[in-house]
């Protein structure tokens, strides 16, 4: 027996392509945008993102009935802040180092659009099993992109993935360098990855071109 | 369903009680913990002296290694020697001084009132160490660091912290390629206490030049590099009268 029903699978293949949060739905742009600079951040965030999308969304769910629809966006935000809080006190407490390394992530968290967004659209009409399963989803195709971006972008402007150099030296011009190659400045700033951004979502559209929109 | 959570009664209701559970939560939460996270950070002060002059457990040119937490205490007490606060013209030694709040501290300056001011001196393999907190603006929120000079104005050693700058671009002010950068400059420029500048296109990325007042600054994190070198400047301004007092050159 599979082990997940195929509706509840679609769950988690359907935002890795078809229906990814940041090429289709273009949610979560913005940290997107910012911290693909480097592989590093970019897998760090897409855990964090992936470890609060999942356990809100089962909060979010277990409280669909009783939540007042008038103030729902409210309660989101206060559900999706305290998640965070939580986790960043703990870590202070017993995992210092680590929580330093995350405190920077934490206001791009609660930021998020996808979270929100996933609130909003799934959690509150869905039980938290299927939640749970949504959020794991939206945060792996949130997360592939973001490293997809990352690895492009660290890789042409820094020369390096995960900070370990991959095309020789820059500075004593070893390796791919020597032929007279340079790192792109141009990657390491934010509108670089509007561009691969923008990329990555015309390969994607145009292997399938149910996704493109008619006019 | 049998509520109808569309009752403003019941609105109000819910907005009270999960303000009620929420900040029980969060408050129990904060209270317990308060005493590791406070021990947590103590430790995290020490480590940073001692990072900036030279007392850390770096192995390879990449990775930034404190001195262990267990062991910090004790290694703090053996080479920082003496705990300084200036206030004024008055210094009064203080076994607490790493704890000042320099943002308190550099408001009160701002405020034109008397700050006091911590300094630690440190002893390694015979040599001394000034070294001195510096608390900044980055791009999004608070930068800070520590600067280690010896008695000749020229940088031992620093390290920089911040509190939300951008991953990958203004965060990586505390990496090593960037802070190494700043050890044998000299805050000098001639008899001026000039500070040391993060400055853009200055030619020299591998930092041969320690005369120039300037490192390389970071690719991306411009703002950020401005906050580090307005940081640095309005340290040495502000202790300019005590570093005066143990110049030697």
């Amino acid at each position: 027996m599979a082990l997940l029903s195929k509706k509840d699978a679609n769950l988690i293949k359907d935002p890795l392509a078809d229906n990814n949060p940041i090429t289709i739905q273009v949610l979560g742009i913005c940290s997107a945008l910012a911290i693909t600079a480097e592989l590093k951040a970019s897998v760090v965030m897409a855990v964090s993102v992936m470890f609060v999308l999942g356990l809100g969304n089962v909060v979010i769910s277990l409280m669909r009935n009783i939540i007042p629809s008038k103030i729902r966006i409210i309660v989101q935000l206060i559900v999706v802040a305290t998640l965070v809080i939580i986790v960043d006190q703990v870590l202070k407490a017993f995992a210092y180092e680590l929580s330093k390394t995350l405190a920077v992530f934490v206001g791009l968290i609660i930021t998020n659009c996808i979270i929100m967004g996933r609130f909003e659209a799934f959690a509150l009409g869905n039980g938290p099993w299927r939640s749970f399963l949504d959020g794991i989803g939206n945060s792996l195709g949130y997360g592939i992109i973001l490293v997809i971006v990352g690895f492009f972008r660290e890789l042409l402007g820094s020369g390096t993935l995960f900070g370990i150099p991959v095309l020789g030296d820059p500075i004593e011009k070893t390796g791919l360098y020597s032929t007279g190659y340079e790192n792109n400045g141009f990657m390491i700033i934010p509108p670089a990855a509007l561009i691969v951004v923008g990329i990555i979502i015309w390969v994607q559209r145009s292997g399938n071109p149910a996704l493109v929109e008619e006019n | 369903m049998a509520i109808n959570t569309d009752k403003n009664v019941y609105t109000v209701i819910f907005a009270g009680v999960m303000v009620i559970v929420v900040g029980s939560i969060l408050a129990f939460l904060a209270s317990g913990l308060s005493g590791r996270i406070n021990e947590n950070m103590r430790f995290e002060k020490q480590q940073n002296i001692l990072y900036a002059m030279g007392v850390n457990e770096n192995e390879d040119k990449g990775s930034v290694n404190f001195v262990p937490t267990d062991v910090v205490e004790d290694e703090f007490s053996q080479y920082i020697t003496e705990q300084i606060v200036i206030k004024g013209d008055e210094i009064v030694e203080n076994k607490e001084a790493y704890l000042i709040d320099m943002k308190k501290q550099l408001a009160l300056a701002k405020k034109g009132e008397t700050p006091e001011l911590p300094l630690f001196i440190g002893e390694k393999d015979g040599k001394k160490f000034y070294v001195i907190p510096m608390y900044g603006k980055g791009l999004w929120d608070d930068i800070r660091g520590y600067i280690a000079l010896d008695d000749k104005m020229i940088v031992q050693g620093v390290f920089f912290d911040h509190k939300g700058e951008t991953p990958g671009l203004g965060a990586n002010i505390n990496q090593r390629y960037f802070m190494d950068d700043f050890s044998g400059e000299s805050i000098m420029d001639g008899t001026r206490y000039a500070g040391i500048n993060v400055a853009k296109g200055n030619n020299d990325p591998l930092n041969n030049d320690k005369e120039d007042n300037e490192v390389d600054a970071l690719a991306g994190a411009t703002i950020t590099g401005n906050g580090v070198s307005a940081m640095i400047k309005e340290t040495v301004n502000l202790y300019k009268d005590y570093l005066k007092t143990i110049r030697t050159n």
